[in-house]
């Protein structure tokens, strides 16, 4: 280690390179501060070849590390190896080229997603995968764990927008997966490059697709006495044949934190709240918006507003995009589990969450994009009284393995990073995750990449997530 | 989040120090507003990042001067604050952790000397004017001097305007609709006496009695943000003193002595209930001259003959993050007859003022300063309106600076007659 620090020293100067306790402790969490670790060293890379220089050096000297953006991963995806580095990337936040006439742009892995968006603006073109935390997090992270967000129901995941990643593999080695041409030839590297969550190595270049900003918006908020009858609701805009941008539901608790974090005007007599927005050209959304109203008509909606502006569109999107965090104004500490199932069983799993969690005797806060099934429920629970985390952790459980059982997935958009690691082997066989770790064995043959990430080391981990985290015992993980 | 603190060793100012950090969930929404992080791009120098490091610190895990240049590097301008779904309420945690970390701290003779003046002539008037005058005869060595007093001088206006003085009360024109005693602050005194000139006039026209107590001096939040709560708890008693208790609010035309002055029950948190009451009962009334206008229903001036003019408006940090006032001077300029306003992108990134910071750490200062005048510049506006007298000063210089300067004036100026 010495001498890997030593050569690190001739890559970056000391205002680059932080080795001491007080620029290291900042760096031992993202946003699932439940799970802390110092890493050795963080470096700032300035450039593409530092970059490379970096990680020759991490294979040579089989020192793993960690690249890290906006660290806002809610998986532990960005959590630290004590053995290893933090490659921050940061200052590699540069919009390299936007090509109007294409709709598409080359940026830096250390861009900010809105950032991206607000560039595009001029050209009417925006990015379209809007997770929650846009503001805040890293195109290169959205990357990494393939992203999604309220509008991914109608355009996709953060994959439908990638066409090319100039990346370097786990060894140093610069690779072009896919180009800026929007059809390709061979397979899909891009793809399998797309929500690895770091296995593979560090995007340096990314080229991705623009859309159109759409002509105009309809918003629609319902508000319910019931979570059930507000995912029947979804199921009924369904089914009349409409495709909505997004499709978003709230329960009580969420509408209360919302509404003290940014007074978004939610209803708060309601007991579940629809979130509806019909984007496009106008006379699509006009003749969308009289198919809704018919069909939302149906669903014994307690209200029914429509956003008047763009502003009041604004205000309520601010308040379901900083759901997340405004819980924290009602709890000391939450666990927000990122379940998916089909979206036909949504009012059976909200049923089966609001049974286990009274069963727990903890709070649960529901907030969703009811659209595509994927499920945000947040629990809730005070982490300085003894056990509170560990029965908080089972449940989470529970909820995830109720999940498969419906034929869902552990992870929508989040990823599995450190947190959801002991449920792979629930949702995989043994042969699916032997050909994970063959692919990831040939890319990265000492594992140096985001080790201990998505993949279940050679340690066989417990199927139970009760009782501390298989990687506390295994020591490569510990909570302060 | 979770910690270890044991708070009976923090006084009575612990409890406020350890709720941000129990609220904080460490989501980053603050990143992006915070003026350092987005300079910088590190997370000791975010606000999440910072809320840590005093963690670890009030824990008793790493020696305060450890983190001390981060802590140092906070402007104190609470746009984390304004940014977080989560509520921490950041000032609670840093102005409390300066102070009690200002007792450990052992600073330099030249650090010692450079606070020692700020705080010996910023809040005095006269000898701010004195200054002054020397501060014109070193300008063009300043460059050679240590970079904070370099820094000082440079930002010295090169004239002041002429001395003002106020009489004790100011009746309301027509009937009497409420009386209020006005805070005429120090540097803003010295640097421009025509904003509080324009506060009286605006209040009288609007049917208020104006008090401006003989006795009163400097609020103390200087000396606040800066972690010298004994100084600022001497100053802020003398004005309890020579505040009136008779009078509906406590009007200051600055937003930082504003926002310092509904602060004052943390910094008397820790002494006895009779200091401790008389805080709470003065703080209760201080309101931002915006603020009180807005409340009270402001009727504006006749301005029908005056030539249209686009304005923008400049959020200073302490009255749009520390007191959340953002909607009231919006509404009052756009109840001017003629004029437009302008709204600058990012708006909530500070000038860099704050305080004392643009002398203390001048090369973040003049970086915040030039993004700001450029935001600014971009508006096309004829002129710029802000509710701080350090804004103000520092938007004016780095205009200069960059040769093409803006006319910057406080919003109270443009609800007077034009």
């Amino acid at each position: 280690m010495t001498s890997f620090i030593e050569k690190l020293r001739q890559i970056y100067p000391p205002e680059r390179l932080y080795e001491d306790e007080a620029r290291l402790i900042p760096y031992v969490s993202d946003g699932l501060t439940a799970f802390r670790e110092k890493p050795a060293a963080v470096v700032m890379p300035l450039n593409s070849e530092e970059i490379v220089e970096t990680l020759k050096l991490c294979h040579e000297h089989q020192v793993p590390f960690v690249a890290r953006g906006s660290g806002t991963s809610l998986s532990g995806g960005s959590l630290p190896i004590s053995e290893g580095i933090v490659i921050s990337l940061n200052r590699l936040n540069s919009i390299l080229e936007i090509d109007p006439d294409n709709r598409t742009a080359r940026v830096q892995p250390g861009v900010i997603n809105a950032h991206l968006s607000a560039a595009g603006a001029p050209h009417g073109l925006y990015f379209a995968p809007d997770p929650s935390s846009q503001s805040v997090c890293t195109i290169g992270g959205n990357l990494a764990f393939n992203s999604g967000g309220a509008h991914c129901l109608k355009y996709g995941m953060t994959s439908n927008h990638i066409l090319g990643i100039t990346a370097a593999l786990p060894d140093g080695e610069v690779v072009q997966l896919g180009n800026d041409s929007l059809e390709n030839a061979g397979p899909d590297c891009v793809g399998l490059f797309v929500g690895s969550e770091g296995l593979f190595g560090v995007a340096l270049e990314i080229q991705l697709r623009l859309l159109p900003i759409p002509e105009t918006y309809r918003t629609m908020l319902a508000s319910y006495d019931s979570l059930e009858a507000a995912g029947d609701a979804v199921a009924a805009v369904v089914a009349s044949g409409i495709l909505p941008g997004a499709m978003e539901i709230m329960d009580k608790l969420a509408i209360e934190a919302a509404e003290a974090a940014v007074n978004a005007g939610y209803p708060q007599d309601a007991e579940a709240l629809l979130i509806i927005e019909l984007d496009g050209e106008a006379s699509a959304v006009d003749a969308e918006f009289e198919a809704l109203t018919a069909s939302i008509e149906k669903t014994n909606a307690k209200e029914v507003r429509i956003a008047q502006d763009n502003d009041e569109r604004l205000l309520i999107w601010k308040g379901r995009k900083s759901a997340f965090s405004a819980v924290g104004r009602l709890s000391p500490d939450y666990l927000v589990q990122d379940g998916v199932v089909p979206r036909s069983k949504l009012g059976e799993a909200l049923k089966e969450i609001s049974r286990l969690g009274a069963e727990a005797g903890l709070r649960v806060a529901n907030v969703f994009h009811a659209g595509d099934g994927n499920l945000h429920p947040l629990i809730l629970f005070d982490g300085n009284e003894a056990g509170a985390l560990e029965c908080a952790e089972e449940l989470a459980g529970k909820i995830l393995r109720y999940c498969l059982k419906l034929g869902g997935s552990i992870t929508g958009e989040h990823g599995v990073g450190v947190e959801k690691l002991s449920f792979m082997p629930e949702m995989f066989s043994e042969a699916d995750l032997n050909a994970f770790k063959r692919i990831r064995k040939a890319i990265d043959p000492h594992e140096i990449s985001n080790r201990g990430k998505m993949l279940p080391g050679k340690e066989a981990p417990a199927l139970s997530h009760s009782g501390p985290h298989p990687l506390e015992k295994a020591g490569i993980i510990s909570r302060m | 989040m979770l910690h270890q603190i044991s708070d009976t060793d923090l006084g009575p100012s612990g409890a406020s120090m350890i709720k941000p950090i129990e609220a904080c969930v460490h989501c980053g929404f603050c990143l992006p507003t915070c003026p350092t992080y987005s300079t910088m791009g590190d997370e000791m120098n975010s606000p999440r990042g910072r809320i840590f490091l005093m963690k670890e610190t009030l824990e008793g895990k790493i020696e305060p001067s450890e983190i001390e240049p981060f802590i140092d590097n906070c402007l104190g301008c609470l746009a984390c604050v304004t940014s977080c779904p989560s509520g921490v309420e950041y000032g609670e945690l840093i102005s409390p952790y300066r102070a009690w970390a200002e007792k450990k701290r052992e600073r330099s003779l030249s650090e010692k000397l450079q606070r020692y003046a700020l705080l010996k002539t910023i809040p005095h008037p006269s000898r701010f004017r004195t200054a002054s005058k020397l501060a014109s005869v070193f300008k063009p060595v300043a460059k050679y001097l240590p970079k904070g007093f370099g820094a000082m001088i440079e930002l010295t206006p090169d004239q002041l305007p002429a001395k003002q003085a106020f009489n004790e009360k100011y009746p309301a024109h027509g009937d009497r609709r409420g009386r209020v005693a006005l805070l005429i602050g120090c540097a803003q005194q010295a640097l421009a006496p025509s904003i509080n000139a324009a506060a009286i006039r605006v209040l009288n026209r609007n049917g208020i009695e104006v008090v401006v107590p003989k006795s009163q001096g400097c609020c103390g939040s200087l000396a606040m943000h800066i972690g010298e709560s004994k100084q600022a708890r001497k100053a802020a008693l003398k004005n309890f003193d020579a505040f009136p208790a008779d009078v509906d609010a406590i009007i200051t035309t600055a937003a930082g002595c504003g926002s310092g002055m509904k602060e004052y029950p943390i910094l008397f948190a820790e002494r006895d209930e009779t200091d401790l009451n008389e805080a709470e009962a003065f703080s209760i009334k201080v309101m931002d001259i915006c603020e009180y206008l807005d409340q009270i229903g402001f009727i504006p001036p006749d301005a029908s003959d005056a030539p249209p003019i686009k304005v923008a408006y400049h959020d200073a940090c302490h009255l749009a993050h520390a007191q959340k006032i953002r909607s009231a001077p919006r509404r009052l300029l756009q109840s001017v007859p003629g004029i437009t306003l302008l709204e600058p992108a990012e708006w909530e990134i500070c000038c860099g003022s704050a305080g004392s910071y643009n002398i203390e750490h001048s090369d973040t200062a003049k970086e915040l300063g030039r993004r700001k005048v450029a935001n600014l510049q971009a508006t096309g506006a004829d002129l710029i309106a802000t509710g701080n007298i350090g804004c103000l000063s520092q938007i004016e210089f780095h205009s200069r600076v960059q040769q093409k300067p803006l006319r910057v004036v406080h919003t109270i100026e443009l609800l007077d007659e034009r």
